[in-house]
């Protein structure tokens, strides 16, 4: 087994291993734990593990070890670090929590995704910690129109079950559905609708993923309609199934489209590296003497490019490597040496021309 | 689906004449409607003004995709080499600096790598490129190996090109002289090359 997997296997191991104690300590030796959530519970670390293990194979990838160790170094440069976190907070909102570059990407595209974000979000922050017995809710002694809500066994604010805030509270997941839902719509529209998107979709990567967000929030959706207007109808039924949508979910994060949750905050670590680079010294291509890049995201790429094991480099040359030439350039080279193909072919053929002609002058044969 | 097996592009700079159609069509396909993904470039402005048509190569093993560290840049089976998929590209621009044909385009206001994805709506389906099929020189060409090869009997196609000491074997093929036919096209010699416009090369666009 190499190196990688097996790092890769002990951190997957000490996440898991640490999210199993975390729900020892917060749901008291397991005396909060909720039976009926146990499925839920052992798909979740198998996730954890699965999560794990692919982020850290990913991070052991040469380019994204070489921005990782980049984007943490520029975060924490001395004399920034002030500037730099208001700079992560800044960017985290406006990316993260409005998605403005998927605005400008389109309209619908954005609504799509804000909506089933958010949906995730709320659905998954209610979730967890119910699952894991992080809260439970009691009802107070002799009372039983209040209940108190408990955090790690702590007990916190309460509020009567029959107020706003109860109601609110109690129906997350039926908000939580109504946004995931109204996003895998459009989506799911436009999915169906553009050729574009059609020509490169897969089934597994992008459309298993809303049948299994739409499946998730209608099953839930139906446990509340039974228990609330049919008096329980087919609730056990509803029950299983519901589990069944969320489990085979749970045990898809790590490898189908999901895992861009975990993978794209990065792009937060890209952004300080490329200010950096801007700012910093510029690379001049050494064939048209124009500056194209910024030195260090050059140099970064010849060396990742040596990891990965293409050997761009130019022996004899003064050039050194060909990732010194600008994009342009070697955009105009590909036309110039297939035009000197074409002009040392006809070169060789006026010599065979004028040696036919130095050999038979006066065309006799 | 995939790109029918007996369908490969051709490019042949040499034709080129500059005209744009292939610049313009880019922009209506489907899977990058409204965005352009193909250079048009004037090799050496000062000097002459041939252009040369740049699409992507569509490499074996893509130098894009290679040093993304997103791990957003996917090349199909049929050997397509597609633009970044938009949940992961993080706009690094890594792609862009390490292609060897400079292809990859960044759209910093989309935070969006694009590139040329050989109008997969189209040549998925058997169709031809929206460049290949306005390119009055035929510079551009989507077709069959034996069709190119009787329409330009001077003619060979080659896929093999070498940076340095990189060969890179490409989709995508170009047409260099039949009697020559070398292993592969050397780019990086190019350096030392003087740009072309010495003289008009009929009889390229004769064959």
């Amino acid at each position: 087994m190499s190196t990688s997997l097996l790092k890769s296997g002990l951190w997957a191991t000490i996440v898991t291993g640490l999210l199993a104690i975390l729900i020892l300590l917060g749901s008291r030796n397991l005396a909060h734990l909720d039976a009926a959530l146990v499925g839920y519970l052992f798909a979740s670390l198998f996730a954890t593990f699965g999560l794990t293990y692919r982020y850290t194979m990913w991070l052991q990838r040469p380019p994204t070890a070489m921005y990782w160790r980049r984007g943490w170094r520029v975060f924490f440069r001395s004399g920034h670090l002030w500037r730099n976190t208001a700079e992560w907070f800044r960017r985290f909102f406006r990316g993260f929590a409005l998605n403005i570059f998927i605005w400008k990407r389109g309209r619908s595209r954005w609504a799509a995704h804000w909506l089933i974000m958010w949906g995730c979000i709320l659905a998954s922050a209610i979730t967890f910690p119910l699952v894991f017995g992080w809260i439970h809710f009691e009802t107070l002694p002799g009372n039983f129109e209040w209940y108190r809500a408990y955090v790690f066994g702590v007990p916190t604010f309460a509020f009567p079950i029959d107020s706003i805030l109860g109601f609110v509270t109690f129906h997350g997941l039926v908000w939580a559905a109504f946004l995931v839902i109204g996003g895998v719509m459009i989506a799911m529209r436009r999915r169906m609708r553009e050729h574009g998107a059609a020509a490169v979709q897969e089934f597994g990567e992008d459309i298993l993923p809303l049948i299994l967000l739409f499946a998730i929030s209608v099953t839930g959706l139906m446990l509340t309609a039974s228990y609330t207007w049919m008096r329980g109808y087919a609730f056990d039924f509803l029950a299983i199934l519901h589990a069944i949508t969320v489990i085979f979910t749970l045990l898809y994060l790590p490898f189908g489209k999901f895992f861009h949750i975990f993978q794209r905050p990065a792009q937060l670590g890209v952004a300080f590296y490329m200010d950096v680079g801007a700012a910093g010294g510029q690379a001049v291509c050494r064939r048209c003497g124009e500056p194209f890049a910024s030195r260090m995201q050059v140099e970064d790429l010849i060396t990742v490019e040596h990891q990965l094991g293409y050997r761009y480099e130019l022996p004899n040359s003064s050039v050194e490597h060909y990732q010194w030439i600008c994009p342009r350039c070697r955009r105009s080279m590909l036309a110039v040496a297939q035009g000197a193909l074409w002009e040392s072919a006809r070169a060789e053929e006026s010599r065979a021309s004028a040696l036919t002609n130095a050999m038979d002058p006066a065309g006799f044969e | 689906m995939p790109v029918p097996e007996h369908l490969e592009f051709f490019i042949d700079p040499s034709r080129c004449i500059g005209c744009e159609s292939c610049v313009q069509a880019c922009s209506e396909c489907d899977t990058h409607r409204g965005h352009s993904m193909i250079h048009l470039e004037y090799v050496e402005r000062s000097r002459t003004t041939q252009t040369t048509p740049v699409i992507c190569m569509h490499c074996d093993s893509p130098t894009c995709a290679e040093v993304c560290p997103a791990d957003a840049i996917k090349r199909t089976e049929d050997g397509v080499v597609q633009s970044a998929r938009k949940p992961r590209c993080i706009a690094c621009s890594n792609c862009v600096l390490a292609c060897p044909f400079g292809v990859p385009k960044m759209k910093s206001d989309l935070e969006l790598m694009m590139k040329c994805d050989m109008c997969y709506d189209r040549s998925s389906v058997g169709k031809k490129p929206m460049c290949a099929s306005v390119c009055p020189s035929q510079a551009l060409f989507f077709g069959a190996r034996e069709e190119i090869e009787r329409l330009r009997k001077r003619s060979a196609a080659v896929n093999r090109f070498r940076f340095g000491n990189q060969t890179v074997t490409t989709k995508v093929n170009m047409m260099v002289p039949r009697d020559a036919r070398p292993e592969y096209v050397d780019v990086a010699a190019a350096m030392e090359e003087d740009s072309l416009g010495g003289d008009i090369m009929l009889n390229v666009l004769s064959t």
